[in-house]
């Protein structure tokens, strides 16, 4: 074999190699988006909307209490988890920039965004929950806002950033405070990457079931109270998936149907925003 | 004739970060509704000059002047002084034109809203007065409410200088305004500079001597932070009274 017949196999070996890696990733990423597909449209039905749970062991009844928790849990932890973050990247991206204050609490939020997001719930259990003596939606929210806190706050400060100095000056040049220069010229210069940012963040929190647990709990009757336990999709598909019933499994299936296409439509919308702002 | 005194640096030193030594002791007058131009090899400190006539370097830590520069008798380096009400009376246009993510509206009356003028007739008023003046008007009368990151370079740059304008500073900064653009569009910023020195007083950094040759009044060369020589356009391109001044006006370096 001569030294260019061995540089082929070689490249062969490398490229049968990597894509049977990505084919072996992709297979169980469509098996499971299928599985999803498949089983969640038959459980679809109307019923799932507009109807809170029967009760156990008897069919029929829906989620109608989950989705609407869920959207008040999401809501809330949003009204809080957005402003936190985008102020709070804004001080790193712009009060404190270049600061070692900023690098230091840059590399502590990437930490947070991997931390496991059960940690979060069991901190809040410690903090909200044992203390008020009860689940709420308030700790739910609260948690889910806890995750989003520094996925807004570290994709504000990078928009930011990217925002070119020069903008800056132009603004100050003509004599506006430095608060008028941020609120009117660089967020909106940053406009649709903190946008992007925030409905990324959405997604990411739309999907946690663990914090959930521990905070908000389940609630199997209709509640707009967030001090009390609150129902959410997430804890109901934890729920009625580990239940022994199959109109149980059914509902669970469809509403993890419903959430998976959710958050992919959350999430594609965010990526055709940056496409079309950066075309 | 003397021309009427703008602006005035007494003794002006300028450090960056506190310890690099960016301006020697510069001494020059700026006259009123004329074009200054400031010229010299790259680092020489022009630029370093120019910003400090609107205190930009106010924005980043550690920066110290001596001296001073006197507009209308009043140190403007003093503590004291408004730094809010000092850049809406001298306005600075960059290298880079500057439009902001806008409309070309939106873009004019920027300084204008700053000033406190909300009411719509007179914004539009005036706004059409400052597109006016920057002979910006008639490409963009028909799209106002476009973003001002729809127009070509040369005329964004147009529009910030009418941005600059619509709120009546006394002096305008020019920080290399053309190196960014092609030859028309040089050509149009350099006849608007000629035409509103009638109305305020412009300081220009050009790395062009053609273009300082063309259409400032008075030059000041600068090398390594320092003035080597100051005085009408004219004879400091054809006959300076320093070797150095002459050597680079004539390409001998830079």
């Amino acid at each position: 074999m001569n030294i260019r017949q061995k540089r082929k196999a070689e490249s062969w070996i490398a490229l049968f190699c990597s894509s049977l890696a990505a084919l072996f990733g992709l297979f169980w990423l469509v098996f499971i988006l299928t599985d999803v597909l498949i089983h969640g449209i038959s459980g679809l039905n109307l019923s799932l909307f507009f109807n809170d749970p029967a009760p156990a062991g008897v069919d029929g009844g829906g989620l109608r209490n989950a989705f609407v928790g869920q959207l008040m849990i999401i809501g809330v932890a949003a009204c809080i988890g957005v402003p936190v973050g985008v102020l709070g990247g804004t001080f790193l991206a712009e009060y404190a920039r270049g600061r070692s204050l900023a690098r230091v609490i840059s590399v502590l939020a990437d930490i947070m965004v991997s931390v496991p997001s059960i940690i979060i719930g069991t901190f809040v259990y410690a903090v909200m929950v044992k203390p008020l003596g009860h689940f709420s939606g308030w700790a739910g929210a609260v948690a889910l806002a806890l995750i989003m806190i520094p996925v807004v706050l570290r994709t504000t400060e990078d928009m930011l950033s990217l925002v070119p100095w020069t903008l800056r000056e132009a603004a100050f040049a003509l004599g506006a405070p430095y608060y008028k220069v941020i609120t009117q010229v660089v967020y909106r210069g940053a406009a649709t990457g903190i946008l992007t940012g925030i409905l990324l963040s959405i997604a990411r929190v739309a999907g946690e079931t663990a914090p959930l647990l521990f905070t908000s709990f389940n609630n199997a009757f209709f509640s707009v109270n967030m001090n009390g336990p609150m129902p959410s999709l997430t804890v109901s598909i934890f729920q009625y998936a580990m239940g022994p019933y199959e109109d149980w499994h059914a509902q669970a299936w469809a509403a993890a149907f419903i959430i998976t296409v959710v958050i992919l439509v959350v999430t594609i919308t965010s990526r055709l925003i940056i496409r079309w702002r950066y075309k | 004739m003397t021309a009427m005194v703008e602006m005035e640096t007494r003794g002006l030193n300028f450090f960056y970060a506190g310890t690099v030594h960016a301006l020697k002791n510069i001494n020059l007058t700026i006259a009123r509704n004329k074009v200054t131009a400031l010229i010299g090899p790259s680092g020489c400190g022009k630029t370093t000059l120019l910003r400090c006539f609107n205190r930009m370097h106010d924005l980043y830590p550690k920066h110290r002047y001596e001296g001073e520069i006197l507009m209308q008798g009043k140190n403007i380096l003093a503590p004291d002084v408004d730094l809010i009400d000092l850049r809406s009376r001298i306005g600075m246009v960059f290298q880079k034109p500057t439009p902001f993510p806008m409309t070309i509206f939106d873009n004019v009356a920027y300084g204008l809203r700053l000033k406190g003028i909300k009411k719509k007739q007179e914004l539009s008023e005036l706004v059409e007065r400052a597109l006016k003046h920057a002979a910006l008007w008639d490409e963009v009368k028909d799209k106002l409410f476009a973003s001002a990151y729809d127009l070509s370079g040369g005329q964004q740059q147009r529009l910030v200088i009418a941005r600059a304008l619509a709120v009546e500073p006394e002096v305008l900064l020019f920080d290399e305004p053309t190196s960014a653009l092609d030859p028309i569009s040089t050509a149009k910023i350099e006849d608007l500079v000629m035409q509103l020195k009638k109305d305020v007083t412009i300081i220009i950094v050009t790395h062009n001597m053609q273009q300082a040759a063309r259409i400032s009044d008075e030059t000041g060369f600068l090398m390594l932070g320092e003035i080597i020589e100051f005085g009408a356009t004219e004879k400091i391109f054809t006959a300076p009274s320093e070797k150095l001044t002459e050597d680079y006006v004539t390409g001998r370096f830079g």
